[in-house]
């Protein structure tokens, strides 16, 4: 494996005209906002623990083929807009569509890449056994198709590159090895809309770009829509068309260049925050909250 | 029994007593049915309380289930309902309480004294045989009246059918719950099912084996099944195979003598585990295993192995275990 040779962010030059109401003067030529189905629909949609309100009046259509960011400190709802996505959370107000059905009942429709947390080295499940419970794990009943599953897990684990260990012990794997297995898993279904969840988390610079490539081969080969929760954006930076970005009560929606600068920012955390382009990546710095946090203490389950 | 020098030919022969042994087998033939019944259920169940991680809840619930047949007997009520009751109780109780072991681990820590201290005060104060006393700790000498065996074919086959319903999303939700939420999969109804599902297996193994022992038969197979494979239909079929070799050998042991069947369940189902321990420990310094029996993988794992410092049960994972 050989390291990735960093490229300059790259910005999609379809053919559309901006079409969100994004205020920045020097607005980037834009991707796809414009056609295709809307995989993702948020209209007026507020979030709210008690009196604390994590976003409001967040109105949102991620389409198809689209690369979409959830960037973030800790506690700014992050992972709640992924659990509202999976239909595991409601909003407080607004309505939210996904592939234009109610969240919870489009999971079919939805890859779900959790965050790398190391399975018990006793965990009885194979590589493969974990892949195929994406393909039919939801399924009532004992598997009886139990060659076309193992053909379409053989598939996807091949997909992934993750032949090698398809026997082997998931809890022995390393969590590069892991989070593969998770992209095959996420993939079984043909998802129209991948969801990731601090999936690079805690993995080392060369899984994270393996496993960040294959997130966007998916989105290039069947044209999902991706939705990538993360706190570092520099390791999708190359794929990414916008960004959702929570602070604080307030968020900012537009593409990396209208919201990765030191004034939107700034302005977003209502302090001096300035961002620096060092090399094709970016560093925010001043941000009052900045912390890499290795396990994130906001699983989905409490 | 103990003289002041031990007879061991005295205490062999109480251990391993086969005179009649032809009529006996007939004469309990309800026995053998109810022990093969009870290594079916407790392979099967055994596999998911082993991968939900509640050796300890298992043990919690049967201590309730012995108070529950205690007070049953106080009252001279049925001791199959009676225990019933304990353990599908105390089994809801731990399901609602924690849907993770680690959450509930300390609750039926607080719960298994009470229920076993009830059961002590149920027993002290019935005044009946007191063989039926003893019994339901360490488990009966073989004899299962045919109602005994009726109840437990119907609870057999509720228990199996449940399991085979839910087999997949109750697999999914226990080794993966996560991803199996995010999918859509009703896990904490789920957990609940399973709890009821244990809470009746646990029932059934209490009137044979004892509140006490029941571990050996819902726990030590599929332990020992998870030595040897990480797949899961085999471990299934280990397991219930070491459950089936540990009940049913250990009925036959037990007819002759006087002494009650657990122990002879007890010391077969650890021998299987640690034969298959052994052989595990053997495997694991063999270059083989983490790669599922394919060559070795050259890039280094040994950069985030400080991530594996804790498992997702909160249990420590050793390290070096991991790296293999």
């Amino acid at each position: 494996m050989t390291l990735p040779t960093k490229v300059a962010p790259t910005i999609h030059t379809s053919a559309a005209q901006p079409a969100t109401p994004s205020t920045t003067p020097w607005s980037a030529p834009d991707n796809q906002r414009d056609s295709g189905q809307a995989v993702v629909e948020l209209k007026n949609a507020e979030l709210a623990f008690g009196d604390r309100v994590l976003w409001r009046d967040l109105n949102l259509t991620i389409r198809e083929g689209e690369y979409f960011a959830v960037l973030g400190s800790n506690g700014t709802g992050k992972t709640s807009f992924l659990k509202v996505l999976l239909g595991l959370l409601p909003l407080t107000r607004g309505t939210v569509s996904v592939t234009g059905e109610r969240p919870g009942a489009a999971s079919r429709h939805v890859g779900y890449v959790p965050q790398q947390r190391g399975f018990s080295p006793r965990t009885p499940l194979r590589a493969r056994d974990l892949v195929a419970q994406g393909i039919d794990g939801h399924k009532w009943g004992i598997r009886l198709r139990r060659r076309a599953v193992n053909e379409r897990v053989d598939e996807l684990l091949d997909k992934v590159g993750a032949g090698d260990y398809a026997n082997a012990p998931v809890g022995l794997l390393s969590g590069g090895e892991q989070q593969r297995l998770r992209i095959a898993q996420a993939l079984a279904t043909d998802p129209e809309l991948l969801l990731c969840d601090e999936a690079l988390l805690s993995l080392d610079l060369n899984h994270q770009y393996i496993v960040s490539e294959l997130v966007n081969q998916q989105r290039v080969d069947s044209g999902s829509a991706v939705v990538f929760v993360t706190h570092d954006i520099n390791p999708i930076i190359d794929h990414v068309d916008r960004i959702l970005y929570l602070a604080g009560g307030s968020f900012k929606i537009g593409t990396p260049d209208e919201v990765m600068r030191s004034e939107v920012l700034s302005e977003l955390y209502g302090a001096d925050i300035e961002v620096l382009r060092s090399n094709g990546r970016i560093i925010v710095t001043g941000r009052p909250d900045n912390t890499h946090h290795i396990s994130s203490q906001e699983g989905l389950i409490p | 029994m103990i003289p002041t020098q031990v007879d061991w030919d005295s205490i062999v022969d109480s251990v391993f007593v086969f005179d009649n042994y032809g009529e006996l087998l007939v004469l309990l033939s309800n026995s053998l049915w109810a022990g093969a019944l009870l290594g079916l259920v407790g392979g099967l169940v055994g596999t998911f309380v082993m991968m939900r991680d509640l050796a300890f809840s298992v043990h919690g619930i049967a201590e309730l289930s012995f108070a529950g047949a205690a007070a049953a007997l106080l009252i001279g009520s049925d001791i199959v309902t009676g225990s019933l009751l304990g353990s599908v109780l105390a089994a809801l109780i731990i399901g609602f309480m924690g849907l993770r072991a680690r959450d509930s681990n300390s609750f039926v820590g607080v719960l298994m004294p009470f229920g076993l201290g009830l059961g002590i005060l149920f027993l002290s104060l019935y005044e009946g045989r007191s063989s039926n006393k003893f019994s339901l700790l360490t488990g009966q000498i073989v004899s299962v009246s045919p109602v005994q065996l009726t109840s437990m074919i119907v609870l057999s086959i509720v228990v199996v059918a449940g399991l085979l319903i839910a087999w997949r999303p109750l697999t999914f939700a226990s080794t993966d719950p996560v991803v199996a939420e995010a999918r859509g999969l009703p896990v904490r109804t789920l957990s609940i099912v399973f709890m009821v599902l244990l809470g009746i297996s646990v029932a059934m193994s209490v009137q044979i084996v004892g509140a006490l022992l029941v571990l050996a038969l819902l726990i030590t197979p599929a332990a020992a099944a998870m030595n040897l494979t990480v797949a899961p239909a085999r471990i299934v079929v280990l397991s219930v195979v070491f459950a089936e070799l540990s009940m049913v050998g250990g009925i036959l042991l037990a007819l002759g003598g006087s002494i009650p069947i657990s122990p002879y369940v007890t010391s077969i189902s650890f021998a299987i585990w640690l034969v298959t321990r052994v052989i595990r420990g053997f495997r694991e310094r063999g270059s083989s295993y983490r790669r599922g029996g394919s060559e070795k993988d050259p890039h280094g794992r040994g950069q985030d192995a400080h991530l594996h410092g804790q498992g997702p049960q909160g249990l420590p994972v050793p390290v070096s275990n991991v790296r293999g």
